[in-house]
């Protein structure tokens, strides 16, 4: 008899777990939240549409969406020297932090095709960002040489306060290029392995 | 031995409780016009190889084979689609931007390239979607055009 009510405990145990689980199961289901920056779009709209701003807050708006495509540029240079380090855990973390930047880049201020431009760009480096921050580091590499045609694509949108420089690598998957701050060539595409390897394509600014 | 028929009962017990549990099958009625066929000329035999080794995952309708609808294999397989799904959407192609079709595109030639994809923890069960050499030149030549006609 004890042994019955045992058993009909540990079942009864098993099938609370059971639904926990199948329930958490069911929150997944639900549709994936949209992509922040398109939420971020929105409010933004709300803004515009319900108050009109006056020229100080159109100046402060201004000021505050070249500090976010500065603030992408930022992000982007850690990553591309974590990269150049062959530093994997710490690329994996500026890759995240790169993703959310991206999501909140500003773009109320420019021109429809402008916008849209940018829209697309960000979608895109997003999705490079996000798989950045969860992979090895060849895999890395595959996407931060995409990564870095956004950003480029980007910057030639946006603008940017400080001289950048376009380095090439002529090795590297048929030919790729990426940002940098200096005029050193340190190749995030090979780190340690072939560190100086490629050269200034183009100053921007 | 008593413990061990008790853990028996209860892996039984949760084994026939489990099965009851409703489950959403990635099976959607509708084809959107934005699948990937109907936006491009996909030649016939491209078609077949995408449609057998890689829409299972990466549309909105999975062939399940019986041995799938049971559970736990099912909610196994339901995190793997999901996944899938996430990364790229067949069904969705031409929702994505030039610009992401090109990334995706990219991807798809890379992983097909590497034997990444198909995962071999599909191909282990589904044989008929592992690409012989003749399939995976035509795909992935197919999807090189794709990519050129976008650059």
């Amino acid at each position: 008899m004890k042994m019955m009510k045992q058993n009909v405990m540990i079942a009864g145990l098993a099938l609370v777990l059971l639904s926990a689980t199948a329930c958490k199961d069911g929150n997944k289901n639900e549709p994936a939240a949209p992509m922040s920056n398109e939420m971020h779009q929105e409010s933004m709209d709300d803004m515009m549409d319900d108050k009109p701003m006056n020229e100080d807050d159109e100046m402060a708006m201004n000021n505050g969406q070249d500090a976010k495509a500065e603030a992408i540029l930022t992000d982007y240079f850690k990553l591309k020297d974590a990269l150049v380090a062959d530093d994997n855990a710490k690329a994996k973390e500026l890759g995240a932090s790169l993703a959310t930047t991206l999501g909140k880049l500003d773009i109320s201020e420019y021109t429809d095709t402008q916008q849209s431009d940018l829209k697309d760009i960000v979608e895109d480096a997003v999705e490079h960002a996000e798989h950045i921050s969860e992979s090895d580091i060849a895999h890395q590499r595959e996407h931060f040489k995409v990564l870095s045609k956004d950003v480029t694509d980007m910057v030639a949108i946006t603008g940017t306060e400080n001289t950048v420089y376009q380095q090439f690598c002529p090795m590297y998957d048929g030919g790729s290029a990426w940002l940098s701050t200096s005029k050193d060539v340190k190749n995030p595409y090979y780190g340690s392995k072939m560190l100086t390897c490629g050269k200034v394509q183009k100053e921007i600014n | 031995m008593k413990v061990l028929k008790i853990i028996a009962w209860i892996a039984l017990i949760a084994f026939v409780v489990i099965q009851f549990f409703p489950m959403d099958y990635n099976q959607s009625e509708t084809l959107p016009q934005t699948d990937f066929m109907l936006v491009n000329k996909v030649p016939a035999t491209v078609e077949k190889s995408l449609q057998v080794s890689c829409y299972d995952c990466h549309s909105n309708y999975t062939k399940y084979p019986w041995y799938n609808k049971v559970q736990p294999v099912a909610w196994f397989l339901e995190d793997h689609i999901k996944e899938g799904k996430a990364e790229l959407n067949f069904n969705e192609w031409d929702t994505y931007s030039d610009r992401r079709k090109n990334s995706k595109l990219r991807s798809i030639i890379k992983q097909i390239e590497n034997g990444q994809m198909p995962l071999d923890s599909y191909t282990l069960i589904h044989r008929d979607a592992i690409l012989s050499k003749e399939e995976k030149e035509a795909v992935l030549n197919y999807m090189k055009t794709l990519k050129d006609d976008l650059e």
